[in-house]
């Protein structure tokens, strides 16, 4: 993805919202320019601790769901044993939408950044297990055969392979994963909390009924997701330089 | 060098491949395996290999019995079985890390192993180095081969397996592989058995072709080639009254 195609659709999602706002003329839906002047104001304001703390929250969520999915996911696409075993499990758990477990576990974990770091690693725990298991799955045998040849046993064949051969996998995961991971943000930043940009949005445009200041937080959302993407993409082509050679 | 005693093998569910099958090698020979597909020649090489074991009978190479990989043992596959995310370099240094990651365990690297030549001289000898810092995609399916050869050789092996590596390549490229591993044979004193559905290929590079029939072999078919790897062997009548002997008798072996 190209900077200059990411500024382009921008600037026409911007015209497109103009013309809706001239069309709707309510103070529901304000103009960019004025969301723009007070998303300026905002940051100014606490807007910035709220991007920092969800950026903090999703953040763990993700890392901690990497670091926990990863060596799973290995160790089952590397193990038919294991795969039989665990996969049917994955399977049942993977469909059940995580996010009606809020109440459940703040009940557990009470209000604080616990119960909403759990609630985005459970959903993105299964995501990243999936992927990354089909991709230490599908790997073509010769290539541990050759390996084998070299003298690896399975911690080698983990450390040059499999490890690897699953980092694009991940990293699929991971951008496939923050759309859902924002998504959830917001719902767990809806209660039981007065940071996070979920809280800023939903308290200005439901309580204060301050329109342009819950657009600026939309757009804070926005770029938080739009930087997490980002991330990722660097990410990549820092570490699968490979797949970019040609 | 290898041993091959009474040794029976089938993939689970299939009939044998090999049944009271035996055979010797001696130091420094090269072989050629031949036979149609399905004839359990690549099964052979991987038995060797030490990644498939005998149901019955056993496998020795230099009086020890095959249990595992053999440390100063290279397999070279068809497809090369280089990782795609490793430049030429780190590929042809791939062997020597996995040794340095168990460290000298007697296991998978041998004790006070010491490479005869570095990761740069190897490159060099097989003509990669200008290649060094490419992707294996990057680069052509000779210089593919050579990077698997170079990193083979890097671990000072003496017995080379080679499974069908030249097939997927060009008439040309693949002679002058062909020729540049008999010579690094010649120059490294390596024992050379390699697998191949080729007539050809297989009396250019083998003293000793060892035809497989239908299975399950049971007994060794030899062909005597002391001329092969001569200069301009593949010329001479000896050459080509091998190859219509060889064609004859994998025909009939079809019939």
């Amino acid at each position: 993805m190209k900077r200059r195609d990411v500024l382009l659709a921008a600037l026409a999602l911007i015209i497109i919202w103009q013309i809706l706002a001239m069309i709707v003329n309510m103070s529901i839906l304000p103009d960019p320019f004025t969301v723009a002047k007070v998303f300026i104001r905002e940051l100014q304001n606490d807007l910035l601790t709220h991007f920092a703390v969800s950026l903090w929250r999703v953040s763990a969520g993700m890392a901690l769901s990497v670091l926990a999915a990863v060596p799973v996911g290995l160790a089952i696409g590397g193990s038919r044993s294991l795969n039989r075993l665990f996969s049917p499990i994955i399977y049942l758990l993977y469909p059940i939408p995580k996010v009606v477990f809020v109440p459940v576990v703040i009940l557990f974990l009470g209000i604080g950044d616990a119960a909403k770091i759990t609630i985005m690693f459970l959903i993105l725990f299964f995501q990243i297990i999936v992927l990354v298991r089909d991709q230490a799955a599908g790997l073509p045998p010769q290539l541990i055969q050759s390996l084998q040849s070299l003298g690896a046993g399975r911690r080698a064949i983990f450390r040059f392979i499999y490890l690897p051969a699953s980092l694009p996998a991940i990293l699929t995961a991971l951008r496939q994963s923050i759309g859902t991971a924002v998504a959830v943000l917001y719902i767990t930043e809806l209660s039981a909390t007065k940071y996070g940009l979920g809280y800023y949005i939903y308290y200005n445009g439901s309580t204060l009924l301050d329109y342009p200041a819950m657009y600026a937080g939309v757009i804070a959302m926005s770029l938080l997701g739009l930087g997490m993407y980002f991330s990722v993409d660097w990410l990549e082509r820092k570490w699968c330089k490979w797949k970019f050679v040609n | 060098m290898i041993n091959i005693q009474s040794l029976t093998f089938a993939y689970p569910h299939t009939s044998p491949l090999f049944e009271n099958f035996s055979l010797s090698i001696s130091s420094g020979e090269t072989w050629s395996i031949l036979g149609s597909s399905g004839c359990g020649k690549s099964t052979l090489l991987y038995l060797l290999a030490g990644l498939r074991f005998p149901i019955h009978g056993q496998i020795e190479i230099d009086g020890e019995r095959l249990t595992r990989p053999r440390p100063r043992s290279g397999l070279i596959l068809q497809d090369f079985g280089l990782l795609p995310w490793s430049t030429v370099r780190e590929n042809v240094e791939l062997g020597l890390r996995v040794r340095s990651f168990y460290g000298e365990d007697g296991k998978h690297t041998p004790v006070n192993f010491q490479p005869e030549k570095g990761v740069s001289y190897w490159l060099e000898r097989l003509g990669i180095d200008g290649v060094a810092d490419k992707y294996p995609s990057q680069i052509s399916g000779g210089q593919r081969q050579r990077t698997a050869i170079a990193r083979t050789l890097a671990l000072s092996p003496d017995l080379l397996l080679m499974d069908e590596p030249f097939s997927s390549l060009d008439a040309v490229t693949r002679e002058n592989l062909q020729n540049l591993t008999l010579s690094l044979c010649e120059e490294q004193k390596l024992t050379l058995v390699i697998v191949t559905h080729a007539i050809e290929e297989a009396a250019a590079l083998g003293k000793k072709i060892l035809l497989l029939g239908t299975a399950p072999n049971s007994t060794a078919h030899i062909f005597e080639n002391p001329n092969a790897g001569q200069n301009e062997y593949r010329s001479t009548k000896t050459y080509h009254d091998l190859c219509d002997r060889l064609w004859k008798e994998m025909q009939n072996e079809a019939a």
